[in-house]
This record gives C-alpha cells, structure tokens and sequence, in this order.
C-alpha cells in the first residue's frame, strides 16, 4: 500500500510548487498510474515516494510505516525502482546488476545465485545465455526487462517505475507493457507508475491519475476516465479517440449475444476487446461478428449496434475511497 | 655514430646517478600531482561553476611550456630538487585533474540515480558505481601527466635538479657527442617504458569495467 497525504513540493526560487497537495492511496496489489503533460509534478511526486526528493509537507505511508523516519537508503532497498534510461550497471554482467539489492541485503550467495536466474527467466530471458553478458550487449527491450528484474530481486512489496518503456521502440514496448503487467499483477505488487502516454496508462493502470500544475485533476478506473473525463483537460488529455480506447479495455462478451451471425461475418476470438471485434466488421465491411470459444467454434455473435449501445453505457460511478484516490485538495 | 654503448658503460656511475635523481625527481613530482589534482577532481566534479573555473585555469596552465614554468622557479625557490619538483608537479597537474572532473563527470546519470534508487549509500555509489567507471580516463590522464613530468624533467637541470639532462647539457658543453646522445637515448627509453607500463595498466582496467580501450 502507498499513501500520500497532502503531499506538497516547493523548490527554492519556484513560485509555485511542483506538486500541490496530491491526495493519492494506491491499495496493495494495484497498479496507479500518474500520468500528465511535463512538467505537472508526476515525476516528483513518484520519487518522493522513495525519498529521492523529500517533501515539503504532508505524509508518506509505504505499507503502513510514515517513511519521514525510515533511513533513506533501508527504505530504497524495500521499493523496486525502475527507470527510463534503466540504469543498469554497464561494468558489472546482467547477473550481477540483477543481484544489486539482495546482495546489499547480503543475502547469502547460494540464494543470491538462485534467485537471479529466478528473475530471469520471469522477465523472459534465458539465464544461461543471459547471466554473464554485459548489459552493453542488449538491445533496448532485453535492457529493459533485466531492469525490471533487478528492481523485482529483492521481492519488493512496493515498485516505483518512472516510463519505464519510454525508451524502446513502440513494438518492443506493446510486448513489455504486457509481460510487464503480467508479472506485477502475478506477484501481487503495488505499483506507482509515471508516463506521459496515455495508451500505456489505460493498459497498465488499474487507475490513472491524471495531473496538471501539481495537482490531480482526475483520478479513476481507465475506463471511467476515458467514458466520463471529469473536465475539459483531462477530455483534451486522453484524445479525441477515447471512444475506440475505451472500447478496447471492453472484452467482447460485454455486448455478445448468443444468435449466430450472418452468413459472411467475421470471426473474433471469445477474449477480443470490442475495438478489435470493431475493427474486424470494418475491415469485413459486415454489420456483425461471430465470437468463436476457446475450441474455435461459433459461440454467438456481436453487432455494430451492440457495441454502439455498450459504448453509451457508461461504466459505474465509484465512491471516492473504492477508486483510492479523492480529489479532495486542501482548502486554498 | 658516436659509441653510445661504450660510454655508457664507461661511465656507470654518473649514468646511474643522474638516471636515479631523474626517476626520483619524476616520481614524486607525480606523486604530488595525484596528492593533489585526484582529490580536487573529486572535490569539484560535482560542483558548478567552481568546476569550471577551475578547468579554465586547468587548461591555461596547460599552455605554459615546460621550460618556462622550470624558469619561473628561480626567482621563487632559487636552484635544486624542490623548485623542480614544484614545477614539474604544475606541468603534470592539469592532465589529471582535467581528466577526473571529465571522467567522474560523464559517469551515466541515469546510473548514479539507478544506484541510488536501488539502495546503495552514496559511499557504495562511489566505490561500485562511479569511480570504476570513470577510472579508464581518470588513468588516461595518470599516464599523460606521468610521460609528460618524465619528459619535462630532462629540462631541470637548468634550473640545477640534476637528472638525465645533466648527460645532455654537459655532452652539449663539451661537445661530447657520445654523451649528448646517451642522454637523449635513455631519457627516451625512460619516457617510452612510462608510457608502455601505465598503458597497459590502463587497458587491463579498461577490459575488467568492460569499457572500450
């Protein structure tokens, strides 16, 4: 669990602070995503929350403990960090860079070897071929897993990543977002997440904050965001296609009816999102689409006007504490 | 060609006299510069414009010839072994303190935050982190500061620190040619093997941090 509280960051000869008051509870297990145009304070307020930047007022919690009386460097070694430029150690072999904080936790060296090789193939890298080579002979996307590894090996509770894609190719980061997701959701991590690509942020975040001049201006489920934006910022923010974004964080069976479609539809598989569903019938030019099963077979049928009405549903309010963060500013 | 060879061996003791102060004179002229500059470097690699003004001066005491700053001791210190020491330790002073401040300075950000991010006190950062990785061009200049006394301190016999250039300054007196060109010989051979060991020393360095030679 990461909780901020009233968190506020003034640097010295800035007339306005950097952040502004960010109320924000990321509830264990969940991945929040701050997201904003440069230069609104996300990155700030991320790396207060491992005391690379001590805040002005205002209260940190990491799993439960105020971290204003932690030691700095103790504290780090319990939050994986991972960073755009990943960092990574360019004397030291991948094995070694990934052993960077189980070894400062002087893990013995037996369970240290054991669990890089652990980390590595968890981030799809096979630890025989990968252990021993030097992180200047990845590519982009390899650097970066070993990155997220390093930052996993010490079974953080808590991970801060800071666009952790941001410097690979828009193939290569599709593919990480998703193993990337994959793994935080499997191990159970709370995640704090900052990026300025708001596909990233739909397809990462079970919430995104987004934040402009210090502040949230709106903090919801990906879907609430892009279905009911709280103003016209955060409307210009995630783009005029929140539509079609939206209908892609919706699987198929939300709008799927159990009649077969018509002669000459398209097939889309049972886990398909709407968008893709819509964008077969387009491409088919047909006004419905098959939804096959797991065993290939026609299950039922999905139709332009089902997904038109599903897209007009909007999704369901929450109470400010179930969406863990409240827009609560303090009174100015 | 003058018989070198014989001369030398003709005269073992001077040769070994003046090849002795010769290397004393240069080693703890060198021993002075990292006293001085790798702590400094260190000092300043972090700082802003002190940093800069400091590589100025750096760079412009760089530009002063050899013989001039050997000279310029006279009216200070007067003649012997410390106005040359003093000297040679200014010559050789820029090229490893330029280099630290370059070297520490172009160690990745992105590595230092990543260091401190995962955990590391700022003790381990400079002990795991930066100092290994800036080491191939804090070395580089270790070495060109190293050729470059050896070399200068042929010159301070002018100012009567003795060494090697004592062979060439009598041989040129005397017109002993054998003599002049013993001296020039080994104070080449003496600057040659400097800069063979300390490179080698430097690219073992370099291949162990696994950066380019």
């Amino acid at each position: 669990m990461i909780r901020l509280e009233d968190i506020e960051k003034r640097f010295p000869g800035q007339a306005r602070p950097a952040v502004d008051g960010i109320e924000l509870e990321v509830p264990a297990g969940e991945t929040c995503v701050l997201i904003g145009p440069s230069g609104c304070g996300k990155t700030t307020t991320l790396r207060m929350v491992n005391r690379l930047i001590e805040p002005s007022a205002g209260r940190i919690l990491v799993e439960g403990e105020d971290i204003a009386g932690a030691d700095p460097v103790r504290l780090r070694r319990r939050i994986g960090y991972v960073i755009q430029g990943v960092g990574l150690f360019p004397h030291l072999t991948v094995g070694d860079n990934v052993a960077t904080v189980p070894r400062l936790l002087a893990w013995p060296a037996s369970r240290v070897a054991a669990r890089v090789d652990e980390m590595l193939s968890l981030v799809g890298l096979e630890p025989g071929e990968f252990r021993d080579r030097r992180p200047g002979s990845l590519s982009g996307g390899q650097r970066q897993r070993v990155g997220v590894a390093r930052a996993l090996a010490a079974d953080p509770p808590v991970m801060l990543m800071d666009e952790p894609f941001g410097a690979v190719d828009p193939v290569v980061r599709a593919r990480l977002q998703r193993d990337v997701a994959e793994i935080l959701r499997r191990l159970g991590k709370t995640v704090l997440m900052v990026t300025h690509d708001i596909d990233e942020a739909v397809r990462m975040g079970d919430r995104v904050a987004i934040m402009r001049d210090g502040r949230i201006v709106q903090c919801d489920r990906p879907e609430r965001l892009l279905a009911a934006p709280a103003e016209p910022f955060v409307a210009d923010f995630v783009g005029a296609d929140r539509g079609l974004k939206r209908l892609a964080l919706i699987p198929v069976g939300e709008a799927a009816s159990p009649r077969s479609a018509p002669a000459g539809s398209p097939t889309v598989d049972g886990g398909a999102s709407l968008q893709a569903a819509l964008a077969a019938m387009l491409a088919a030019g047909a006004e419905a689409a098959a939804v096959a099963g797991p065993d290939g077979s026609a299950i039922g049928s999905v139709t332009l006007a089902a997904i038109r009405e599903r897209a007009r549903t909007p999704p369901a309010a929450q109470s400010p504490a179930k969406t863990g963060c409240s827009l609560a500013t303090k009174a100015r | 060609m003058p018989d070198v060879i014989g001369w030398i061996w003709s005269h073992t003791a001077l040769v070994g006299r003046t090849a002795q102060e010769h290397a004393i004179l240069s080693a703890v002229a060198l021993l002075l510069v990292l006293a001085t500059s790798l702590p400094l470097g260190f000092g300043l690699a972090r700082t802003g414009r002190p940093a800069t003004l400091v590589v100025a001066a750096a760079n412009t005491l760089r530009t002063v010839p050899s013989l001039a700053l050997l000279v310029i001791m006279l009216p200070i210190l007067g003649t012997g072994f410390l106005p040359s020491v003093v000297a040679l330790t200014l010559y050789g002073l820029p090229a490893v303190l330029l280099n630290t401040i370059v070297g520490l300075r172009e160690v990745d950000a992105d590595v230092v935050e990543a260091a401190r991010g995962q955990g590391l006190s700022e003790a381990q950062i400079l002990r795991d982190v930066t100092i290994p990785l800036a080491l191939p061009v804090i070395l580089a200049g270790i070495r060109t500061a190293a050729v470059q006394i050896v070399s200068a301190a042929t010159l301070a016999v002018f100012i009567g620190g003795g060494g090697l250039g004592e062979l060439i300054s009598s041989g040129l007196a005397l017109m002993d040619m054998a003599q002049l060109t013993a001296g020039a010989l080994l104070v080449a051979l003496f600057a040659i093997a400097t800069e063979l060991t300390l490179g080698t020393l430097q690219r073992s360095f370099a291949r162990r941090f696994g950066a380019p030679a």
